[in-house]
């Protein structure tokens, strides 16, 4: 996994509530078997004027230009300026690799679904929850000054705002650690593959039905 | 012992080890596994040369991508017209075939939304913890145990270790006591929550429901209460295993037999939040109260009863919420204050893993048991949510109710849903649907989606708008 240290960079605005797994990544782009390539469809009915198809070519395809992250202002962003609940829905980690293939490493909202805000962290994006005034303070700050960068520190748990101001912010040990590290959680687990083992032995003992076999 | 809530007992008798930092390796019984969700949880294991640690605790089955039109559907996976949904049930089968893991291929009899599949199989059990490549999976919370959606990188991390690292959720119980209205059902009583609490009213919290309501209800409505649990902001949903329970689990395919029975069921009874446990926050509804709810716009939340009317933007104060109405109004396509029973669907759509089981679609055809479809409604679709309801739906003439009303009876899948396959909305349709997401686009680009009960779908059919099925 990518590690995430720090960030310093263009910020873009998803300036609505809820917004959903299906609108960051519709479902028919969830059919590739593959894990790229789905930066191009990241809120593909939102971004194009048509629908989208997976394999199509999206240089060629209307843009709407109302749609703020088409703006020539936000090209290159890599922090995404969100509201409350961002991420709800399925558990589809096609939304966090759609943001990631995009070039966002870097979430700010008031709060995140479990599921998503967890599929982040195994994807190398960090979420960062502020408080709402914070957050709206920031999307002002944002539609004032183009170009408006943020600096996201994850070692020291702050963003810094372009005129200084700096905000703390609260991360679980355990995935910051793994962040920090570019960890493979996979690997770490297994590094107790003797106290599953003893677990299951265990539990096979107190509860045998859990161990029927499926076949 | 100091008492502990339903969710406490199960994370606790599934602790492998607890780490200092707050976060717990959690042993995973039973993994359940779908076509979209797991094809790159396969290769992560081929690339890092990992082994599967715990063959037989997987069951694996396509539900999202499958036709549900019997032509189509009778070519098996060769038959599939799409040819990317093809490939991705194809490297499923692949997959299985390759790991040996169990799987309900396409047209096989036990095949269904896997959702439906789980506990109809007796897969999942009380007391398991179950885990999927799918929010819903807090469906199979109904029986008594924990389960909740996972991303692909924990499908892959399931594979290959049989656990996850979680972090332990907040309790908090939703109780519904008194007794329901005739006609109001279980996606009722959970739209209602919903529209109490919000779609991120449970974020953080393992959702248990209880009171005098959801004891009297069967497994099935438990279970349409559970999966909706993700669309209230909560991982898991959960209801205590009693009589209920152990009457639905007895008997079933994967389901323990003889002593073996007689020995679960006694660890079982214990599955139940006890008398004094401390929740963090409790919800309470009166079960008299609820009227059979609709959704205008797109979130689950934004839910009226059905004698409702549709909110007026310029009343709403705070600044996104205004935004938010207004957005989902034109979205929708409706006007501020107009009432709900003025809102006229074009298709129809009964199915799903929220609403697509026996009871479920008994109540649809009780509705429509003798009359047609309006001429207003294109299509109308009944889609069950397994080979195995399908057969006992026919087994009950279910299907020749739909089919002389002039609806479509289909083979099982997600289908309408998400629409992964052919069965879709047009862009501007408005769709009766009994499934759990009314999210834009959610059925088809610019669909519109209305959440409603079986029995209101079949009704909004019938007359070619919102009625209220209690005067039905
Ligand atoms: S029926 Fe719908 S919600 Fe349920 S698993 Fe299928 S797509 Fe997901």
């Amino acid at each position: 996994m990518k590690s995430f240290i720090a960030e310093r960079g263009v910020v873009a605005p998803m300036d609505r509530a809820n917004v959903d797994t299906d609108l960051i990544i519709p479902k028919q782009f969830l059919k590739s078997i593959r894990r790229s390539g789905f930066g191009p469809h990241l809120f593909d009915e939102l971004r194009y004027l048509d629908e989208g198809y997976p394999g199509q070519d999206c240089s060629k395809r209307p843009q709407n230009m109302e749609f703020a992250l088409n703006l020539p202002r936000y090209q290159g962003a890599s922090i995404l300026l969100a509201r409350e609940n961002f991420g709800c829905g399925s558990s589809r980690e096609h939304a966090p690799w759609a943001l990631e293939d995009q070039g966002f490493r870097c979430i700010i909202a008031p709060s995140f679904a479990d599921i998503f805000y967890n599929n982040c962290f195994k994807n190398g994006i960090l979420p960062i929850v502020l408080g709402a005034d914070v957050v709206d303070s920031l999307f002002r700050e944002l539609y004032a000054a183009e170009g408006y960068k943020l600096k996201v520190d994850l070692e020291a748990q702050q963003v810094t705002t372009p005129s200084g101001d700096v905000y703390g912010f609260e991360v679980d040990e355990f995935r910051r650690h793994c962040l920090l590290k570019g960890l493979d959680d996979i690997g770490l687990t297994l590094e107790d593959a003797a106290m599953i083992r003893a677990y299951e032995q265990t539990a096979r003992e107190r509860s045998p039905w859990l161990f029927d076999v499926i076949k | 012992m100091a008492a502990q809530t339903l969710y406490d007992k199960l994370w606790q008798s599934h602790v492998v080890v607890q780490r200092d930092d707050g976060s717990a390796l959690i042993y995973i019984d039973r993994h359940l596994i779908h076509e979209v969700t797991s094809p790159q949880a396969f290769e992560g294991l081929r690339l890092a040369g990992r082994s599967l640690w715990r063959r037989d605790a997987n069951l694996a089955v396509p539900d999202h991508n499958v036709p549900t039109e019997r032509v189509e559907r009778s070519g098996g996976v060769a038959g599939i017209a799409d040819p990317i949904s093809r490939l991705q049930v194809q490297t499923l089968d692949d997959n299985c075939r390759d790991y040996d893991i169990v799987e309900f291929e396409i047209n096989d009899r036990r095949q269904g939304i896997v959702h439906v599949v789980g506990p109809e199989q007796g897969a999942t059990l009380p007391g398991m913890t179950v885990v999927c490549g799918d929010s819903h999976t807090s469906t199979h919370g109904a029986l008594g145990a924990l389960a909740h959606g996972i991303g692909t990188s924990e499908v892959e991390h399931v594979l290959a270790t049989q656990c996850l690292i979680q972090q332990k959720m907040k309790n908090m119980l939703v109780r519904i006591d008194g007794s329901l209205q005739k006609g109001v059902t279980a996606k009722d009583v959970v739209l209602a929550v919903i529209g109490k609490i919000g779609t991120a009213g449970g974020s953080g919290y393992a959702m248990e429901f209880g009171g005098e309501v959801v004891r009297n209800m069967s497994m099935e409505g438990r279970m349409t209460m559970c999966n909706m649990s993700i669309e209230a902001g909560a991982r898991m949903g959960m209801v205590a295993v009693d009589d209920i329970t152990l009457d639905y689990v007895r008997g079933r395919t994967y389901a323990p037999t003889g002593d073996m029975w007689e020995q679960a069921v006694a660890a079982w009874r214990e599955l139940h939040s006890d008398d004094d446990a401390h929740f963090d926050r409790v919800v309470e509804l009166r079960g008299e109260d609820i009227k059979p709810q609709v959704t205008w716009g797109t979130s689950p939340e934004m839910v009226l009863p059905i004698d409702g009317h549709l909110p007026d933007p310029a009343k709403i104060e705070n600044h996104t919420q205004r935004e938010g109405v207004l957005r989902a109004l034109e979205y929708m396509g409706l006007q501020a204050g107009m009432p709900i029973t003025a809102i006229r669907p074009d298709r129809v759509f009964i199915g799903s893993c929220t609403n697509s089981r026996i009871e479920d679609l008994r109540s649809a055809a009780a509705v429509v048991r003798g009359k047609r479809v309006a001429s207003s409604v294109k299509q109308a679709l009944v889609v069950p949510g397994s080979g195995e309801v399908k057969q006992q739906a026919e087994a009950e003439g279910l299907d020749r109710i739909f089919i002389d009303a002039g609806m479509e009876w289909r083979e099982p899948g997600c289908s309408m849903c998400l629409a992964m396959n052919a069965d879709k909305l047009g862009a501007g349709e408005h769709c009766a649907s009994t499934s759990n997401r009314n999210f834009e686009g959610r059925q088809g680009f610019g669909g519109r989606t209305h959440l409603v009960s079986p029995a209101m779908a079949a009704a909004a059919a019938i007359a070619g708008h919102f009625v209220d099925v209690r005067e039905w």
